[in-house]
């Protein structure tokens, strides 16, 4: 583990219910707006919608557009926002260095064939052979293209040129989690200099939705903050990509960092034993304070919560950012969850907030959001999946 | 004595133990005796009506217990297996504890059409079936295992509790680079001294009606369904498309010190890994096969050896008509003049394409290719392509010392990921 050196965050693409970009991003949470609800679209369940995007404006070919579904869209516009950040968008050589890893899910299907056919298949005397007829009449061929899970980096490669490497991670929370541990791994043991790493999810899906209403994990109308009452996933629409950069290649090129990113780390409880997540988080959140440029030091630190609602894994969250008595603020509150893409989105907010400086205001209702005044210099990222695997990132303030 | 650390000051990390499943069998032996023989595991589908459908054909794994279930059981049944012989083989930690991360390659997972009618029938509309009537059955009916088992982290997080891997499992695709991808990332990890030892695992029991459609709507597979075992015909000139096909790979890798102080029988050396991402098409390579030269030069450069070093090429080797040409276009820029005189095989014109799993299976063969010095065949090699001048080892195995061999694999999506294999350290 020797001769590790730091990690900076040189660009941030963030697009959510909220808004795209940091400066909006920002806005909206300083301003304390109310975070964007659709509670009548999908009823009875509560989803975060995308913020109106002009999709032109990073993914400029229709003919690309096309050839995605919106996860996959999301995901790619959010990139190309984030290498607008760092100053790199067409820079071939650079793109061509870039290691990317990416959080996907995939699977958006086509709802209305779905639909047809199973209005018809109870009815037929060979269900299977009418199935097969049905999909290889119905089925658009591109459509599978635009599921597959490693196609969110295959299209960002496509229309943003990174060519450097190129992994994507599934598995839910945890894959956005491990996605940008494994880039600041790789960074901080010197074997790759630029890395671009986040993830997407479209909440506004009913085949989404489907996965967990089979086990009564998405959140039905009214909203209702997190933290205080988890009774349920508030799935949101949302993309998050983060540049991170070594200080030697960001400085040749004369960038300054957004942030630093001082440590990742990812667990796994066993979640049948009680009391597994609140003892593996609390762990993380340790070896989270205890690291970063002045171990132990908890003034101007403050926590970015990425908690799903799911009632369990939410209340165990929950208790555990009690007890540091540090000042917490509940990203899904404000964006939704993301699954996948839910850990980088809470990382490029806790990120904007350290480069900043300032702590947003408490949300109402959600008693963990106490005040907090003067400089904020860091923040501690938690991360615990609806139903497995617990992440903690460190951000802290750079220079 | 050897050193632990390669030409680039790195941990060598080497392999010490395999296990795989292929249409062809369970386990490496009857793998490698039916490889080695030339026999095809390429057989008529009978899992699922083929009435209508373009291709019948595929090399399915269809004597396991989960066969014919869902896509995750199936695929999570083959990764155990395949583990399961890798760790024995190794003898490395204990039963349960396995002294390091997973790394698994996992096929598409979703909700699969048995469930979607089930959540239909219970909601029974009277009017037409919309995802609003699934998610009210959903809700309603307690189909509670449903929604863990079509997450796409549940097999990896199943064979994380079944062989006590360390920490959060990294579940992962490259589509069909994603073996290749399973054993990068494991090395990685070894050579930045996050671990000692990892898992890496690749697996792909996915073959439903709707995979082979889907790939059937995109012109990949082959329709030359008359005679199973003699379609797959990679680098033939009558190729006309890959065979799906299931399967699963799995490699436990170590450091060299950390393998040599247990004392353990070391299989091989992952030399080298190269990557290239394509940005020219979703399912397309670039015409001028720069990013696959790119990945198999950075593969030699990352083991610090020269074309010259490599006598033979595990190729990705598909069967369409593509993939073959834009390989051969690759390495003939890669090993030029010397191509022609390189033993290479396609080890998917005997057990098809297993997708996600194939590099991982591929690695396996490459090792026991090493350890044999017998090279397996590329069946169905009737008529040369002769604008792809090859030596394919046409449709006979040969005897050959094999020191050092490339092995490719290539994906939907831009994916290409080269591996450098070699015997014993020296």
């Amino acid at each position: 583990m020797s001769n590790r050196r730091d990690v900076w965050i040189t660009g941030i693409g963030l697009v959510s219910s909220l808004g795209e970009g940091l400066e909006a991003h920002w806005q909206a949470l300083s301003a304390g707006a109310r975070p964007v609800i659709d509670e009548t679209g999908f009823a009875p369940y509560v989803v975060h919608p995308l913020a109106k995007i002009e999709f032109d404006a990073q993914i400029p070919k229709r003919g690309d557009q096309r050839q995605m579904e919106p996860w996959q869209r999301i995901g790619t516009y959010a990139a190309g926002l984030a290498l607008d950040s760092a100053g790199i968008k067409g820079d071939k050589d650079i793109l061509g260095t870039t290691d990317m890893v990416v959080a996907a899910g995939g699977g958006e299907r086509d709802q209305a064939v779905d639909g047809a056919i199973l209005t018809e298949i109870e009815k037929q005397s060979n269900p299977d052979v009418f199935l097969n007829e049905q999909l290889q009449s119905n089925l658009r061929p591109t459509l599978f293209l635009a599921q597959l899970s490693n196609l969110l980096a295959g299209n960002i490669s496509i229309v943003h040129g990174v060519t450097g490497s190129s992994r994507t991670f599934m598995g839910e929370e945890s894959s956005g989690t491990d996605a940008v541990r494994i880039g600041f791994s790789r960074i901080a043991a010197g074997t790759s200099e630029i890395a671009l790493v986040g993830g997407a999810y479209n909440a506004e899906r009913r085949d989404m939705l489907l996965l967990f209403a089979l086990k009564r994990l998405a959140m039905h109308a009214p909203w209702a903050p997190v933290l205080a009452d988890p009774k349920g996933v508030p799935t949101g629409s949302a993309g998050a990509f983060l540049v991170l950069e070594s200080p030697e290649h960001a400085t040749a090129r004369g960038v300054k960092p957004i942030a630093k990113l001082s440590g990742v780390w990812s667990e796994r409880a066993k979640r049948g034993n009680a009391g597994a997540v609140e003892a593996v988080l609390e762990q993380l959140v340790k070896e989270a304070q205890g690291s970063g440029t002045e171990p132990g030091v908890t003034d101007g630190t403050a926590i970015f919560s990425a908690a799903s609602g799911a009632p369990e894994p939410t209340k165990a969250e929950a208790a555990v950012l009690a007890r540091t008595g540090l000042p917490v603020r509940s990203v899904t509150d404000r964006v939704g969850h993301s699954l996948e893409g839910q850990l980088p989105v809470a990382l490029a907010l806790a990120a904007l907030a350290v480069s900043q400086g300032e702590l947003f205001a408490p949300l109402a209702g959600e008693p963990l959001e106490k005040p907090f005044e003067g400089t904020l210099s860091r923040a501690i990222v938690t991360a615990v999946g609806h139903w497995r695997g617990e992440g903690v990132a460190l951000v802290e303030r750079a220079g | 004595m050897a050193s632990y650390t390669d030409k680039a000051g790195r941990p060598v990390v080497v392999v010490t133990g395999m296990g795989l499943v292929t249409s062809l069998g369970q386990g490496k032996d009857d793998n490698w005796a039916k490889l080695t023989a030339g026999t095809s595991g390429i057989h008529r589908i009978t899992r699922f009506p083929i009435d209508t459908m373009r291709t019948t054909i595929a090399g399915t794994v269809d004597f396991l217990p989960e066969s014919g279930r869902t896509a995750p059981d199936l695929s999570e049944e083959l990764a155990q297996l395949a583990a399961e012989e890798a760790i024995a083989q190794s003898g490395i930690g204990s039963k349960g504890n396995f002294p390091g991360p997973l790394f698994c390659a996992v096929p598409p997972i979703e909700l699969e059409w048995p469930q979607r009618r089930i959540l239909a029938q219970e909601a029974a509309p009277n009017a037409a079936v919309t995802y609003d009537d699934l998610l009210r059955a959903a809700e309603a009916n307690g189909h509670d295992a449903w929604h863990e088992r079509f997450l796409y982290g549940s097999i990896a997080d199943h064979l994380a509790d079944r062989f006590g891997t360390r920490g959060q499992p990294i579940s992962l695709s490259t589509a069909c680079a994603s073996g290749n991808t399973s054993i990068q990332l494991g090395v990685e990890a070894i050579r930045r001294g996050d671990c000692d030892a990892a898992l890496s695992i690749a697996t792909d029991g996915s073959v439903t009606a709707e995979a082979l459609i889907r790939f059937s709507l995109l012109s990949a597979l082959s329709t030359n369904n008359e005679v199973p075992a003699a379609a797959s015909r990679p680098f033939a000139k009558n190729r006309d498309g890959f065979i799906i096909a299931e399967g699963a790979g799995a490699l436990v890798l170590e450091s060299l010190e950390h393998a040599l102080a247990r004392g353990a029988n070391i299989i091989g050396v992952v030399e080298g890994v190269g990557e290239m991402a394509d940005s020219f098409h979703r399912t397309r390579s670039s015409p001028d096969a720069k990013p696959v030269i790119g990945c198999m030069r950075a593969a030699l450069a990352d083991a610090g050896v020269t074309p010259e070093d490599i006598d033979y090429i595990n190729a990705h080797g598909t069967s369409t008509p593509e993939n073959d040409r834009m390989e051969f276009t690759g390495m003939t820029a890669v090993f030029g003049e010397r191509l022609p005189n390189i033993p290479l095989s396609s080890n998917k014109s005997m057990i098809g394409h297993t997708l996600t799993a194939a590099g991982a299976i591929e690695a396996v063969f490459s090792l026991l290719t090493i350890q044999n010095g017998r090279i397996p065949p590329t069946i169905n090699y009737e008529i040369p392509d002769p604008a792809i001048p090859l030596d394919v080892v046409p449709n006979v195995a040969r005897d050959a010392k094999v020191n050092r061999v490339m092995s490719n694999s290539f994906g939907f999506g831009g994916q290409n990921v080269a591996l450098v294999l070699t015997g014993e350290p020296a």
